[in-house]
Formats: structure tokens, sequence, C-alpha cells
């Protein structure tokens, strides 16, 4: 029934993707360290798909 | 063991597991029970936006630029997520407008123009040749290289195996031949494809199943784990930079982020991608699955392209080994025979997938939205008067699927090795974003026009070929390198590289910048700067507006039509059986049987067929065929315009109510001022009526009170009698008189008086009229003076009334002016084409404030409580009255105490 929040979750969850994966919040992960001896840069933009991608399903499947 | 042979067998094997796949689900989708009914099945053919590309470029680019790859992946993740917002809208259209493929959605949007259909087909047969040879190349190479096992060696320059050992040929043909087989088995008037959708999806899970297992194998097979590959790489000087790679190596932030908008384009308009999301699409409520489905498939294939980069890097340090093979030239040296036959088979499914698919999408555009428009307005083919055209649809079809393939097999025959097929994925996807303006303009931007979108698409497109493919056409040496370094004709500002001087950027990032201003500001401009025909404002609002409009355009149509005759257009395109089924179940929806009388050709029922075969043809072509069957009326603009605008109706119609209302005010103000007068008429008729009987009284008094006396004292002296009855008769006459000049006075206001108009000449009857008052004058002691000309022209008057009027005025004189000194002026003369009258005497004059009142009725001159004058006080009315009638007018001037001066004038009788 509450269909009409799924738009705009959705857009909002597009436009917290173009956040995360540009500058400058990129620029932050963007040194030579690592995190669990993976590099930030990758484990943070395979985390942050990862959380968006968890978002996104439960925003879409959510009012089932 | 992996001789040709073995590679052969397995890869037929394969393809043979495919077609069984396809042909299966197609028997259960006729049988009525798809398969593809499950939207993971959908989401997984969405897949096949992963190539060989995908499949071997990732890991060749993350080897040169680290993470650089990865917008290409991040892209759609970003724009699936406004998918329910765009991707729904885009559905609902094409479901309800059976929309073909994705130039018949450019065309249908704008006016169903065969040649905007027409450009983007071209454009996209452009774009998308080049990156099917890009497949066929992966094939070819990747057999190549594990043919040679255990030896690692690069394949040799293409072009100088003999075209009949060619592998790539045959890979093309067997892949044309497999499309055909499922592609276009037969004409279905939805355009699904139930067998190739799960045959995608079934790729989909084998080229993740080949990819993740080699990363696993490398990963924790090689190394230990990601930390070890990445600790490695760390340790290596050459390999260090790409793990920090955004400053520097990749080119900086803007290419990351131009390559992430370019992608999130890619995903939706890619001819391939446009088909298995918009055209076999069998429920919209798929996509919700999709939309965490399919980011989720790109994390999984991406997590290991970094691993295998590096440990390619690390393994082949010599540089000797194309990094676009580390997926299959890792395991071979690591002896793991079965994995590299797998990633093989992968491999194939990423190249093979996109091929069906590319070419299926191709074939549908080449035929619906460019061959038939042309073919049926070819006149002398009579391909509209030919009872059955599905044989041709399907030849041309399968014609299209052999020349796209071959197309791609020349161009990487031709390329060969080039720059021109290596970088050809990126230049595909900013051929494929210039129809983003178009398409996504139209579906939110109700205004924008055919011309728009012609002017936007070429602009674009020219900007395309002119920054992005020319120059990989240079760097493979087919035109002179001169051109990229100097600029055509040495003109540096035109360097395709640095148009305009804009230079420091990526070439992909600078195409996109000028092509995208180019594109979206003539399609915004051309838009704005002129207007749409009936026929595009009617798909605009079919377009936008699909939300609101449940029921299509049906009520826009206006013609005559017989159902027969629709019938018969339908079945030259599917066939009788299918025209049979499709009619009968529109006829069956509304409770009639088909074939029957009952059904009219109204707008909704040529609507619907129109629709269906949009479904086999194309909307372009669709529109040809259904006008050619039908006597379509032309929808003016202005009748659109009114259907669409009903708001503008209403307004309309308030603004009639308004003026009619502001009218009914009107009419009701006359009506209360007419009231008004009534009124003021009945008030003086009143008045009238009241003066009139005083009048009357007044003598009637004087009479009755002497009668009286007379009557009761018989002894009243001789004397008296006589001088009472002298009373009596002068009042009496005076009452007569009275009388006589109330009916006279009704008589001419109500225009009943008898006039006997003739030529006078007044001249003489001034001095009759005179010569009879001469006596009376006389009597009283009053000097009578005549001022007459010689003679005057006639007047057209009644000779009885013109000496009432005059006796009038000299007995008036005569009464007002002093006994002995009396004096009274009568002058006659012309002026300005009028005789004038003017009657002086030397009396006391008319009082300044009684001169507006002298010509009322009953008005008399002095102060009637104390002093009976003679005369009623209708006289002076009477008179102008009179000489209102003739055509003159009737004034008074004086002085007072100098004597009063009447005048009047007559105007000349015509002559």
């Amino acid at each position: 029934m509450k269909s009409g929040q799924r738009t705009p979750r959705l857009v909002a969850l597009a436009i917290l993707g173009c956040l995360l994966f540009n500058y400058p919040i990129l620029a932050v992960f963007n040194r030579p360290a690592s995190f669990l001896g993976i590099p930030v840069l990758y484990a943070w933009i395979f985390g942050a798909w990862l959380a968006l991608i968890a978002l996104m399903a439960y925003a879409v499947e959510r009012d089932e | 063991m992996l001789q040709g042979w073995v590679i052969v067998v397995t890869s037929f094997a394969y393809l043979g597991l495919l077609f069984a796949i396809a042909y299966y689900a197609d028997r259960r989708a006729d049988g009525g029970q798809p398969v593809i009914t499950s939207p993971y099945i959908y989401s997984l053919s969405l897949a096949v936006y992963a190539t060989a590309w995908t499949f071997y470029g990732s890991v060749g680019r993350a080897a040169s630029d680290g993470i650089g790859f990865l917008p290409i992946y991040l892209g759609p993740t970003l724009m699936i997520a406004l998918w329910w917002l765009v991707m729904r809208k885009i559905l609902r259209i094409s479901k309800r407008n059976r929309i073909t493929s994705l130039a018949d959605f450019v065309a249908s949007r704008y006016g169903k123009s065969a040649l905007l259909g027409g450009m983007v087909t071209v454009f996209a047969v452009i774009v998308i040749v080049p990156y099917i040879s890009l497949q066929l190349k992966a094939i070819s190479n990747s057999f190549t290289i594990l043919v040679q096992y255990p030896e690692i060696v690069m394949p040799v320059k293409i072009g100088a195996a003999p075209l009949l050992q060619d592998t790539a040929l045959w890979v093309a043909l067997i892949l044309a031949l497999f499309t055909i087989a499922f592609g276009t088995r037969h004409l279905d008037a939805a355009e699904h494809h139930p067998g190739m959708v799960a045959a995608i999806a079934f790729e989909s899970l084998v080229k993740l199943l080949a990819f993740v297992a080699v990363g696993v194998f490398v990963t924790f097979g090689i190394y230990n784990g990601f930390g070890d590959v990445f600790a490695r790489a760390a340790a290596e000087p050459k390999i260090a930079p790409l793990l920090t790679p955004l400053e520097g190596v990749a080119g900086g932030y803007a290419s990351w982020v131009w390559l992430t908008i370019l992608s999130m384009l890619a995903i939706m308009f890619l001819p391939r991608q446009f088909q298995v999301t918009v055209i076999e699409n069998i429920d919209e409520s798929h996509l919700k699955k999709a939309i965490w489905v399919f980011p989720a498939y790109m994390l999984l294939i991406n997590i290991f392209v970094l691993p295998i980069a590096f440990g390619g890097r690390l393994h082949f340090p010599g540089g000797n080994v194309d990094a676009d093979t580390f997926v299959l030239t890792l395991p071979m040296i690591e002896q793991q025979e079965l994995l590299a036959l797998l990633v093989f088979i992968g491999g194939l499914s990423a190249a093979t997938g996109m091929v069906i698919v590319e070419t299926i999408a191709l074939s549908t555009m080449v035929c619906n939205d460019l061959l038939m428009p042309i073919l049926l307005r070819l006149k002398r083919l009579r391909l509209a008067e030919r009872p059955d055209l599905t044989g041709l649809l399907l030849g041309i079809r399968r014609g299209a699927i052999i020349v796209v393939v071959l197309l791609g097999y020349l161009y990487f025959r031709l390329a060969g090795e080039a720059y021109a097929l290596v970088s050809i994925g990126l230049i595909s996807f900013a051929g494929v974003a210039q129809f983003a303006p178009a398409i996504l303009g139209g579906i939110f931007w109700r205004g924008a026009t055919r011309r728009g979108a012609l002017a936007g698409l070429l602009a674009g497109f020219a900007v395309w070929l002119y920054t992005l493919l020319l120059p990989a056409l240079a760097r493979s040496g087919w035109l002179p390198i001169a051109f990229l370094e100097q600029g055509p004709f040495g003109i540096a500002l035109l360097k395709p590289l640095a148009l305009f001087g804009l230079a420091g950027l990526d070439q992909i990032t600078h195409a996109m910048i000028w092509s995208m201003i180019a594109n979206i500001g003539l399609y915004v401009g051309v838009s704005l700067a002129g207007s749409q025909s009936a026929a595009e404002r009617r798909q605009a609002s079919v377009f936008v507006d699909v939300f609101r409009h449940e029921s299509g355009g049906a009520r826009f149509w206006r013609g005559t039509a017989s159902p027969r005759d629709l019938y018969l257009v339908l079945a030259r395109f599917v066939g009788a059986a299918g025209a049979d089924s499709i009619i009968g179940e529109y006829a069956r929806s509304r409770g009639m049987a088909w074939p029957s009388e009952q059904l009219v050709a109204d707008a909704e029922f040529v609507h619907y067929i129109e629709t269906q075969l949009a479904g086999a043809i194309g909307s372009a072509s669709a529109r040809i065929m259904i006008a050619s069957a039908v006597k379509e009326e032309a929808l003016s603009l202005d009748e659109v315009g009114a259907i669409l605008d009903e708001a503008s109706q209403v307004v309309m119609y308030s603004h009639r109510l308004e003026q009619k209302s502001r009218e009914l005010e009107a009419a009701t103000a006359e009506l209360r001022a007419a009231n008004e007068r009534l009124k003021e008429l009945d008030r003086l008729k009143d008045d009238f009526i009241s003066t009139v009987t005083h009048e009357l009284r007044t003598p009637l008094t004087s009479i009755r009170a002497f009668s009286e006396i007379l009557l009761a004292d018989p002894e009243v002296e001789l004397g008296e009698r006589v001088r009472f009855l002298g009373i009596i008769t002068r009042e009496t006459e005076r009452l007569t008189r009275l009388i006589n000049q109330v009916l006279d006075m009704a008589k001419i206001s109500s225009g009943r008086a008898d006039w006997q108009m003739t030529r006078v000449d007044v001249r003489e009857v001034v001095a009759d009229t005179l010569a009879r008052m001469s006596q009376v004058f006389k009597e009283k002691g009053v000097h009578l003076v005549e001022q007459l000309p010689e003679a005057t022209p006639p007047v057209l008057a009644d000779v009885d009334r013109l000496i009432q009027v005059l006796l009038n005025l000299l007995s008036n004189a005569l009464k007002f002016s002093p006994e002995g000194s009396g004096r009274v002026v009568v002058s006659l003369r012309i002026s300005s084409g009028e005789l004038r009258i003017d009657v002086r005497d030397n009396g006391p004059g008319v009082r300044c404030e009684d001169q507006p009142y002298v010509f009322d009725k009953f008005w008399q001159a002095g102060d009637t409580l104390v002093a009976k004058p003679p005369g009623t006080g209708l006289g002076l009315h009477i008179s102008r009255q009179i000489v209102e009638h003739f055509g003159g007018r009737m004034w008074v001037e004086s002085e007072e105490g100098a004597g009063a001066g009447f005048s009047f004038t007559l105007p000349l009788a015509p002559a």
C-alpha cells in the first residue's frame, strides 16, 4: 500500500550512491593504507557498494 | 588433453545445450506455461551487459588503471535505483504502444516518425558493429591461445590467416545461424523471445561461475587470500601506484565521473539492454527483483578483477602476455586444464550472449524501422497489396542478422589488433549515450519536438563521430595521423582530441562534454523554437502521461474503416490464424463473436489493430499500413488542442458565463431605468390630472356660487342679477376654452391631431392675423408695430394651427402690455435657412428663474394664489408643440422689467 514511498526512497539512494562514489569522499580513501590487508579505496568502494545494494533491496522489497 | 577438437566439441556441446534450453523454454511458452516468469531469470538476462569486454577486458584495464575500470559497473547500480521512476515508465509506454525496439520507441514518441526511426537504426548499427567484432575477436583469440596449451603464445596478427582457416569467420557464421534459429523462429506480435531470454540467463550464470572460479583459484589457490595479493602488489614498485590510482594513472576524477555517467546511460540505451529490459519484459513487477539482483551480480563478477589483474602482472612481469588474456593464461600456466576450459566457455557465453541479443535487437530495428517503412512507401513494389508478408518479414530479419554479424567480422578483419578495436567498448557506450536526451526528454518533457530530437541526435552523433570514431580510425592507420596531431587542414582549433582548444581531458570525457552540449543544446533549443504537429502532440501526451491515460490514444482518431479490411491488413503480417486469434480476443473482451457483423471499426478497434500490428512491424510501418486500410480524417491541430486541453474549454465556458452575466446586469440596469421612467411618467400623469381638475373646479365653484345666490334669493336686484349672470357666462366660456385646450393638447401629444400640411406663405398669414387683431390692440391703447419683408419663401405647415400659435403669442403680449403706453413689435425674417418670427412687448417681462418653465403645462405668470390671471396656462405649451411638429423651435428671451420676446422658427419648405 505504501508504494508511494518507494520512488523517493530509491531516488534518495541513487543520490547517496552518487555522493559515496565521487570526489571528495573517494579522495579521502585514495591513499596507500590498508584495511584487513585490503587497500582502503578498494575496501571502501566494495563495502559501500554492498551496503547500497542491501538498502536498495530493502527499499524495493519491504512493502510486499 | 586440450587439443583443438576437444575445445571445438566442448564449444558445440555448450551451444547445443543453450539451444536445448531455448527450445524447451519456447515450447513451454507456446504451451502457455512459460519458464521465464521468474523475476530472477529476468534479472539474470539483464547481465547480458557483461560481455567478453567485461570478462577479459576488465582485468586488462585493471592491470593498467587499477580500480579505474569500476565506474562501468558502478554506474548501472546508481541508474537502476532510478529505474522505478524511469524504467517503469518506459516499460508501461512500451507495453501500451507495442514498442519493438529502441528505434521504434524514439520514432513512436516523436509522431511515429519513420525518418527518426531510420536514423536511430543507422546510428545503432554504426555504433554496435565494432562492438560485435570485439566479441568475435575475444572468442577467436581465446580459442587460439587455448589451442597452444601448454605453451602460452599470443595470437599472431589477424589477417595473416587465410580466410577459410580464420576461426573468427566460423564463429561469426555459427553465431549468426544460432541467432536466426532462436531469434526469428516465427513472428510474434509481442516480439517476445522466451527461449532466447532463458538461454541468456543461463549464459549469465555460466560466465559468473567461470569468472568467480578463476578469481577464487588465483586469490586462494595461487596466493593466500586478498591480503596476500595486495601485499605483494604493493611491494612491487611498478604495480604499487595502481592501489591509489585516482590521481594520475586513471586520469583523475573527471574521467571517473564521466565513465559513471556513460555507463548509467549505456545500461538503458544499449540496444541489447533495451531488448532484454523492455522488449522481453513480461511482467512490470519483475523490475523490483532486478533492482537489487542485477547490481549484486555486477558486484560479484567484479570482486576478483583486481586480484586477477595483479596476479597476472606478478606472474608475467615481462609484459609479453596481453593483460586482456590474464583470465585465461593464469589457469593455463598453473596447468589447470579444466579451469582453463571453463574460462573459455565462460568467455564464450559472455560473447555469444551479447552477439545474440544485440543482433536480434538490430535486426528488428533494421527490419521495422529502416527497411519496411521504405519498402511500404515504394508504390512500385505493391507490397501493401500482398496477402501475406510474414515470410518477407522473417526473411528481412534473418538477412539483417547475417549482414550485421558479417559486418562485425569485416570490421574485425580490417581493424585487426589495431587501436580501433581495443577501445571500441567505451566508444560504443559514448555512441549510445547520444540516444539518452531524446528518450529521457521524450518521456518527461511534453514539449519536445520531432525536429528537436532529429537535430540533437544528428549533432550529438556528428560530434561523437568526429571526436571518437575518426581518431580511432586514424590511429589504426586508416586516416592520416596528421589529422589528429595538427587538426584537419592544419586548423589547430579543430583537432578532434582537443576541440576548440579543450585539452587535458581523456578522450572519452572530452567527447562526452562536446557531444552532450551539442545534443542536449539542439534538442532543447530546436524544440523550444518550433512547434509540434498534431501527431506529435498526441504521441507526446501518450508517452508523458502514460500513467494517467488508461486506454492509449484511441480517442484521438477519427475516420472510417471496415473490420474486414483491418483483418486483412493484420493477416498479411501475422498470418490468418494470428489475425483471427487477435481479433477474436478483442471481440470476446467485448462480449461479441468473431467473425460477426456486430464488430464495428470504431476508433478503439482501429487503435487496437494498429498497436497489434506495431508489435510485428514497428509503429512507423504500422501507421503506414493502417493509413492504407482506413479513410482517416486528419485531426486538425485545433481539434487535438481542444481535446487535449479540456481544461481550456472549461475556462472558455466560464468566460462565456461571465460575459452572459455581465450582459444580464446591463439588461437589468436598462430595465430599472425604464421602470424609473415609467414611474416618473405615472407621477406626471397624476400631477396633470390633479392640475386639470383644480383648473376645472375654480370656474365651477364661482358658477355654482352665483347660481345658488340667484336660486335662493329671487329678490336680487336686476342690476345685480345681470352682473351675476355675466360672471356665470364668462366662467362657462372659460370652462369650455379650458376643456377644448386640454382635448387639443391630448390630441397633439398622442399624435391623433388632424394636420393639414400645405405650403404656406407665412408673410401673408402674419399680416392677416395682425389685421384681425389690430382692433383689439387699439381698444387697449397698445401700439402694434409690424416689421415684415416684401416676400418670404413658403414653409410646410397647417395654416389654422399656425394662426393659433400667432394668436396665442399676440394675446399674451397684449395681456402683459401696459394700457396706453404698450408697444408690441412683430417681426418676420429669414435667417440661416429658416423663417424666424419674433413677438416682443414692453410689459413686465418673465423672471429669469421662471424662463425654463413658461412652456410647461398650466404655468401661469404671477402669483396664482393672490390673483387669478386670465388664461388657462396651456396656450404656450400647445404653441410650442405645434411649432415643434412643423420642425421648428420656440423660445423666450426676456429681462425682468424690460419686456418679453417670444420667438419661433419654421423650416423652409423644400423646393
